[in-house]
């Protein structure tokens, strides 16, 4: 250590702020000022699996809105030449030369001692596939949401020759476009299904907690009756007595509006615990006196307040929708063709015997798999952005 | 404890009335009853029922009556153990159902027990070792078990069993025992099928649990005491087995109430996959041919099931945490 009495006497020149200890950075004042759904993005940003969960589910919706221009054959196209065809890959190297991406067409075969056609890749021709086409193939031609026709598709088979991506069905529907159309089905009835239960959680939560009383009493036994009931046994009895002669539209409403029937009691309990939390809060008294009624204390001041966690379990309880749309289809008591959801597609997998022969009749479950999976992170991610404050 | 455990089992009747209503509406959802699509069946083939018969078979079942009227017929009956007639099997729906609900019992009480066993361990591991390689690995492999479909893995399963084994993981007894009356042997062979459904239907509840032990330990285990424990010296075990991982065993027997309806809907599609015996695949025949009366059979067992489980998760909880049993309701 140096002498202290060799050092010369030090004097700032600066002029002296005395609140330099005080003011804030400018990240600190970034964050200060933040609103509450900024700060929640924030921290949501820093949940890398649910962002990337969160960006997958987005595309998995976006693909919704164009599925008859993602898959390459209509959906209930039947290519009566490729029964149960296996998956077809997709190549890039020919004989060892770049081709760009391709596939080989089938030779088929009769097994007379099995009675079942086989299927072997002709590695002599490969047939380059095309994008952005306009399809002049067999199963190129839809209607747009039912509605225009169209021929233009993403990816469309080679001249003369086909693809099968993910193979093809009992009846030679190819299986990846009957997936990309099933998402249709498969991802909104989650969606409609949990605004449903939301709205009816958000009400009746709400009469709970903002009344008490008896009012509250009898909604939490009524909340504990339905809570008490193994679900998929009820929903399959609710389900199997929708009249089998409605149209497939009203089978799949009145398939949302049971899905919701027993999801609301879980979000209705947290809107009233969340109700008779804030109800005593200094902010919701400050707002009472000043002249608010229940309508304003309601929307202005409570509801923006508990409403983030309201979607955080919301979305946690998305996937337990999607999954007993699923599994009610698989069962046959669900949705029925010609509505096509992944469960529907399942329905096809249910014998053991078929499925060892033809495995690619099980990759309905992937999409399911991934998507419960994402809803799950992205519903961790947001229930823990949720509560910035924290 | 009498005072409360008399207070629980008074609450449980309203709720079990308050089912029953819901099960015998839901029997009477489907337009007409069983005769008329009997009736239309009969004249499909050709037949002709005379109306005087079906008239009075209409009669003999009470169909005649007012659905309220019905409704007490069949309440009444159901006290008497009664569970009315499957049209289906021409038989008295508790012939039917038999073994059945015992075998479900079985199933549904072998995954609760193989939940709280691995879940336990597990739980412990991955809080006593946070953020230790085995944590991670047992969280990621716990969170895919959450989001896994449990009808999708033992369709998986099945497969697997099927391509790369060459046996069916099918069935809970060997084939010869079926429709066997109880012996040893049946009880051994049931014994040896019974892990596949058990794994298959307690991963997603076995994840959940794992989650929590592991949260609940971690926080009892931050707490001053447990400092205070180590800092005298006391052995690492003894500092965990005594206190923190007893306080934080609460949910194991309060969340029973959440489980159990969670096994038995997990057992109810899991077992149509796996062609248990059980009450799930009939369940579903009894739906889809409308045979009402089974239908609802199973599903007020089903419900009784739970309600009676959750009764004794109370009950044990209430033996268990003194707070419970003289402060009311469950401290969460």
């Amino acid at each position: 250590m140096t002498d202290r009495a060799d050092l010369p006497h030090y004097v700032n020149r600066a002029p002296f702020d005395p609140l330099a200890v005080t003011e804030l950075t400018p990240e600190q004042e970034r964050y200060y000022t933040a609103s509450q759904w900024k700060l929640m993005w924030w921290r949501f940003r820093r949940h890398r699996i649910a962002v990337v969960s969160g960006a997958f589910l987005l595309l998995m919706y976006l693909s919704i809105a164009g599925s008859e221009i993602i898959a390459p054959y209509e959906l209930h196209h039947r290519h009566t030449d490729f029964l149960y065809a296996p998956p077809q890959r997709i190549h890039l190297f020919h004989d060892g030369a770049f081709v760009g991406p391709f596939v080989y067409p089938f030779n088929k075969t009769l097994d007379m001692a099995k009675m079942r056609w086989n299927y072997t890749p002709d590695t002599s021709r490969p047939q380059p596939l095309r994008f952005f086409c306009v399809g002049d193939h067999g199963g190129a031609t839809y209607r747009f949401w039912g509605l225009v026709e169209g021929r233009f598709h993403l990816i469309c088979p080679p001249d003369g020759g086909q693809v099968f991506l993910f193979g093809t069905d009992r009846l030679g529907r190819d299986m990846f476009s009957r997936i990309v159309y099933g998402a249709r089905i498969s991802l909104t009835i989650g969606l409609i299904g949990i605004a449903l239960s939301f709205f009816m959680g958000l009400v009746i939560g709400g009469i709970a907690g903002y009344y008490g009383g008896l009012v509250d009493s009898i909604v939490q036994r009524i909340i504990e009756i339905i809570r008490s009931f193994p679900e998929l046994p009820l929903w399959m009895a609710l389900s199997a007595a929708l009249p089998v002669t409605w149209s497939p539209m009203l089978v799949y409403l009145g398939i949302t509006v049971i899905l919701a029937l027993l999801d609301w009691p879980g979000l209705a309990r947290a809107v009233r615990s969340k109700f008779l939390a804030l109800r005593e809060e200094d902010f919701c008294t400050a707002a009472q006196l000043m002249g608010a009624g229940p309508g304003r204390v309601i929307f202005r001041h409570l509801m923006p307040s508990f409403m983030s966690h309201l979607i955080a379990s919301a979305t946690l309880s998305i996937p337990s929708m999607i999954l007993a749309e699923t599994a009610l289809s698989f069962l046959g008591l669900g949705l029925r063709p010609p509505i096509t959801s992944w469960g529907v597609l399942l329905n096809e997998a249910q014998n053991i015997n078929v499925v060892a022969i033809y495995p690619w009749l099980m990759l309905p479950v992937v999409p399911v798999i991934l998507v419960v999976l994402a809803f799950q992170f992205l519903g961790d991610g947001l229930r823990d952005a949720a509560d910035p404050y924290k | 404890m009498l005072r409360y455990t008399v207070h629980r089992v008074l609450v449980m009747i309203p709720t079990l009335l308050a089912i029953s209503v819901m099960v015998f509406v839901i029997i009477q959802l489907p337009p007409g009853d069983y005769f008329t699509t009997y009736l239309n069946e009969l004249q499909s083939q050709g037949e002709t029922a005379s109306a005087e018969r079906i008239e009075f078979l209409r009669q003999q079942y009470g169909f005649d009556k007012s659905p309220v009227e019905q409704y007490f017929v069949w309440l009444a009956g159901l006290l008497q153990g009664d569970f009315g007639y499957s049209f289906e099997f021409n038989l008295p729906v508790s012939d039917v159902v038999g073994d059945r609900i015992l075998l479900t019992f079985i199933v549904s009480f072998a995954t609760i027990v193989f939940t709280w066993i691995v879940s336990f361990i597990i739980g412990t591991y991955s809080a006593v070792y946070q953020y230790s390689f085995g944590d991670y690995a047992l969280s990621l492999l716990g969170f895919i078990g959450l989001a896994t479909p449990n009808f999708l893995l033992a369709l998986v399963l099945l497969w697997i069993a099927n391509v790369y084994f060459g046996t069916s993981i099918g069935g809970l007894m060997d084939p010869e025992y079926l429709d066997q009356p109880w012996s040893w042997g049946k009880a051994l062979s049931v014994l040896e099928h019974l892990w596949i459904p058990v794994v298959v239907i307690g991963t997603s509840g076995t994840a959940g649990m794992i989650r929590r032990l592991r949260a609940n330990l971690l926080d009892e285990l931050h707490k001053q005491y447990v400092v205070t424990a180590r800092a005298k010296g006391l052995h690492p075990f003894k500092i965990l087995v005594k206190y923190p991982l007893r306080m934080a065993l609460n949910p194991f027997i309060a969340d029973i109430g959440n489980l159990l309806p969670q096994v038995i809907s997990g057992a109810a599609i899991v077992s149509v996959v796996l062609s248990l015996p059980t009450t799930g695949p009939m369940l579903l025949k009894a739906l889809q041919s409308q045979d009402m009366y089974l239908a609802g059979s199973f599903l007020m067992m089903l419900a009784m099931l739970t309600v009676i489980g959750t009764l004794i998760s109370d009950l044990a909880l209430a033996a268990l945490d003194p707070r419970i049993r003289l402060g009311g309701g469950v401290q969460k």
